[in-house]
């Protein structure tokens, strides 16, 4: 056994692989990425079959297949990516599973890296399966393996939750450096189970709604369902995850007040609630994201009628949206208790008069990011044409910052291709642009394309090609040439795909290039149906550069390179620019746009 | 023991090293620990911190406002953002070079950090200035920065590990080829820190 201090998701990671997980896949999306990263690190003799799939959708069939057949599967994405991934594992909840099959979905309160603020607890009742929720480092490596028993136990997928504060906190757990994959059984073939057809469906959802119940009080047993406090007390704090925490924190081992924690919040275990809430007659429920627990535990008291007052965001109890803070939750436990916290106290009481206001940090691209350039160029091409920038998710939506301001419009992966359908359909006049990253385009860009082609649509795709998944952590992807196997595989060709769909015009240029990127953007503007660029650049954060751009005495101070492109590592330095060496990688973008040729390129 | 620290400062300074090294030291000595990290979005040139949670009281994975023992800040206007995290009498390590935000070179508000810098002298009593320039001169980049300034922190007796804890830990944690010189960074930190 050894002990080691590791991040939330490298916890989940050697708890999957503590389990004897045989399969894991997923889609890179921030907080959950580091899960199969972990695995693909520790893969002892390979023995794990781990990949990234295209996209969630693609992870989760891998996995179902692989499950039908014995294998214990991991699948991991972040809570959007769940939306995608939902076509398949609807069914699957259906159809249910033979080796266990746990669909790892972390959740973003905040939202700190994320579009929305949804709630993985309630798309498993909406696929009626069981969730687990840890509400620590340490809980997340046990309850992870947990998860696997009881997929197989009911032989159903179980969804697996954590949030951002979980997944990117570190703690210390011990765990069996030589644990193995378990030993697959193999397909055994059963139409009538694993061929979903209407007849089925009705027998398994009777089933399903049947069992729920019993899984519910199956998991009032739950070693992580678990009250403090004595017998008598009139008030309960109920919580879950890290929201758990935070009222831990507060209320330390007091006992005077129960503290519930419900590990598992579907389907909710009633009777470990109800033991829990004798005797109790108000109850506040200390929650992320959606309402939960409270809706829950409010039907149960309906269904059982107990005299119990529920206080949490229906009531105002407790805010309606953005992630808890330690204090923001001893506040509310405080008034609960009619207590006066410390916490609260204190920073009323804090003097922040006179203290001056930190500047505003928004995330920019990097120094050097061939993104900017790409951007760049078809700003400075369009000059004057009326043009729309469908924009996508990646580290490219940060192109809408000032001074680019080249995002119009950014809504899911791989949304962009289409919706600039949608904005040509409405007037023709206006050249409509989408931006989609490699990875993005993988995942989700390929049949808005074929959408494109179908229905001449005119539209001019702009491929940002990095070569990398890079928002995320630079996870390799189809047109990489590697595998999270570590095998050297054949790069799937973009320009062939597109070719491959009959897109004519098919350029490939160099970003860093602003003369030649123009005028591919210029060419492309001027002719009618679906054309498409490719701006190939890999990812600054993957090398170390080799050269850097310095300001010659020939700076007339005009900033029109602070002014237009928004480099952070170009700054004012009284009349004249400077540029800090330490983050400049030479991508001469500025040195191409001065008007007197006043920054040199030179090798560092 | 329960002691927090908070490290602050800009995607991309160092932060996340430095937080792991507390955090592996304070394991070291038998305590238990937990540490939460900024990644994602917000790294690309955003404000990142680490919360370091030293003690068996520690639940919550974020350093409660008014908790803090400590605060590290590689840039001065990161210190004053996070002060309603520091506790009455915690003290302050911070770098006093600032890094402008892209925006400052668009919209100027004259933004240079001597304010921040001001600001911490009248209200912090327990304060240490660095300038990570010149703390780092002599170790070859200012990148060096996020483990000399725990040798500052340890020199200026605000860590509870011992000096053995830490440089052992840095021989561990930190990749064979930059082991020697993150040792040096660490040894004149705790130079600086004496004085």
């Amino acid at each position: 056994m050894k002990k080691e201090y590791v991040m939330g998701n490298q916890a989940i990671a050697l708890g999957a692989i503590a389990a004897g997980v045989n399969v894991a896949c997923g889609y890179p999306g921030t907080p959950s990425s580091e899960i199969v990263d972990t695995i693909a690190k520790r893969n002892v003799n390979k023995a794990i079959h781990v990949e990234w799939s295209i996209n969630e959708k693609a992870a989760m069939e891998v996995a179902a297949g692989a499950s039908y057949a014995g294998a214990r599967c991991l699948v991991t994405m972040k809570m959007m990516g769940l939306n995608v991934a939902s076509d398949a594992l609807m069914s699957l909840a259906y159809v249910g599973v033979e080796g266990g099959l746990v669909v790892v979905s972390a959740d973003d309160p905040g939202p700190i890296s994320s579009q929305t603020e949804q709630d993985t607890r309630l798309f498993a009742k909406y696929c009626r399966i069981p969730v687990f929720d840890p509400s620590s480092v340490e809980e997340a490596y046990e309850m992870i393996q947990d998860a696997f028993e009881y997929s197989e136990k009911y032989k159903t997928p179980v969804l697996f939750r954590p949030t951002t504060r979980i997944d990117h906190a570190y703690g210390s757990i011990t765990y069996d450096e030589n644990a193995c994959p378990k030993e697959i059984p193999g397909f055994v073939k059963n139409s009538k189970r694993f061929v979903i057809f209407p007849r089925l469906s009705r027998m398994n959802h009777e089933m399903i709604e049947k069992r729920n119940p019993e899984i519910g009080d199956d998991f009032s047993d739950y070693r992580f369902n678990v009250y403090q406090g004595k017998e008598g007390n009139k008030k309960a704090v109920l919580a879950g995850g890290a929201g758990y925490a935070y009222v831990k924190e507060y209320l330390q081992d007091r006992t005077d007040v129960s503290l519930i924690k419900v590990g598992t919040p579907h389907p909710f275990p009633e009777r470990f609630l109800l033991n829990a809430l004798k005797d109790v007659e108000e109850v506040l429920v200390v929650e992320e994201l959606f309402p939960y627990l409270e809706e829950e535990l409010l039907m149960l008291a309906g269904k059982k009628q107990l005299k119990i007052k529920v206080l949490g965001k229906h009531t105002g109890n407790s805010p309606l949206a953005g992630e808890n803070t330690a204090e923001q939750v001893a506040a509310d436990v405080a008034a609960f208790l009619g207590e006066a916290s410390n916490e609260t106290e204190g920073i009323e009481s804090s003097d922040a008069s006179g203290r001056p206001n930190p500047p505003m940090r928004p995330p920019v691209l990097c120094a050097g990011c061939p993104h900017r350039a790409s951007f760049y160029a078809v700003k400075q091409a369009m000059k004057g044409r009326k043009a729309n920038f469908s924009g996508d998710i990646g580290c490219y939506t940060l192109g809408n910052a000032m001074p680019l301001d080249m995002v119009d419009t950014c809504l899911c992966m791989g949304a962009g291709i289409t919706m600039a359908q949608g904005l040509h359909w409405t007037d023709k006049e206006t050249v409509n642009f989408a931006f989609v990253g490699d990875s993005t385009f993988f995942a989700s860009g390929m049949t808005g394309i074929a959408n494109a082609v179908y229905n001449e649509a005119d539209m001019i795709l702009c491929v940002l090609d990095n070569s990398t998944t890079a928002m995320t952590g630079h996870q390799p992807h189809p047109g990489t040439g590697m595998n999270m196997m570590g095998d050297v595989v054949n790069k799937i060709s973009i320009e062939k795909i597109l070719k491959g769909m009959g897109i004519e015009k098919v350029l490939n240029v160099n970003p860093l290039n602003l003369e030649e990127a123009k005028s591919a953007i210029s060419e492309c503007a001027d002719a009618p149906g679906v054309k498409a660029i490719i701006f190939k650049s890999p990812c600054v954060a993957l090398f170390k550069p080799t050269e850097k751009c310095v300001i010659t005495d020939s700076c007339i101070g005009c900033k029109k390179c602070i002014r237009e492109i928004g480099c952070p590592a170009i700054s004012a330095d009284g009349k004249t620019v400077k540029i800090d060496a330490s983050m400049c990688t030479g991508c001469s973008l500025c040195a191409q746009i001065c008007p007197t040729g006043a920054i040199k390129k030179e090798v560092r | 023991m329960s002691y927090n620290i908070l490290l602050c400062g800009v995607g991309g300074q160092g932060t996340v090293l430095a937080s792991k090294l507390l955090a592996a030291a304070a394991e070291k000595m038998g305590e238990t620990v937990h540490s939460a990290e900024t990644i994602g979005m917000a790294q690309r040139g955003g404000p990142v911190t680490s919360h370091v949670r030293i003690g068996k009281d520690a639940y919550s994975p974020l350093i409660p406002k008014k908790s803090a023992d400590l605060i590290i800040a590689f840039e001065p206007s990161e210190a004053v953002r996070n002060l309603d995290y520091l506790k009455d009498g915690g003290a302050v390590i911070t770098n006093e070079v600032c890094l402008k935000p892209v925006t400052e070179s668009l919209n100027p508000t004259g933004y240079d950090g001597k304010e921040m810098v001001e600001y911490l002298k009248k209200t912090v009593a327990n304060l240490v200035v660095l300038n990570a320039d010149k703390l780092c001169e002599d170790l070859g980049s200012s990148k060096f920065f996020n483990v000399a300034v725990l040798g500052v922190a340890k020199g200026a007796d605000f860590l509870p590990f011992t000096e053995e804890a830490l440089i052992e830990t840095i021989e561990t944690s930190v990749k064979a080829g930059f082991v020697e010189v993150n040792k040096k960074a660490f040894l004149h930190g705790v130079e600086e820190g004496r004085k």
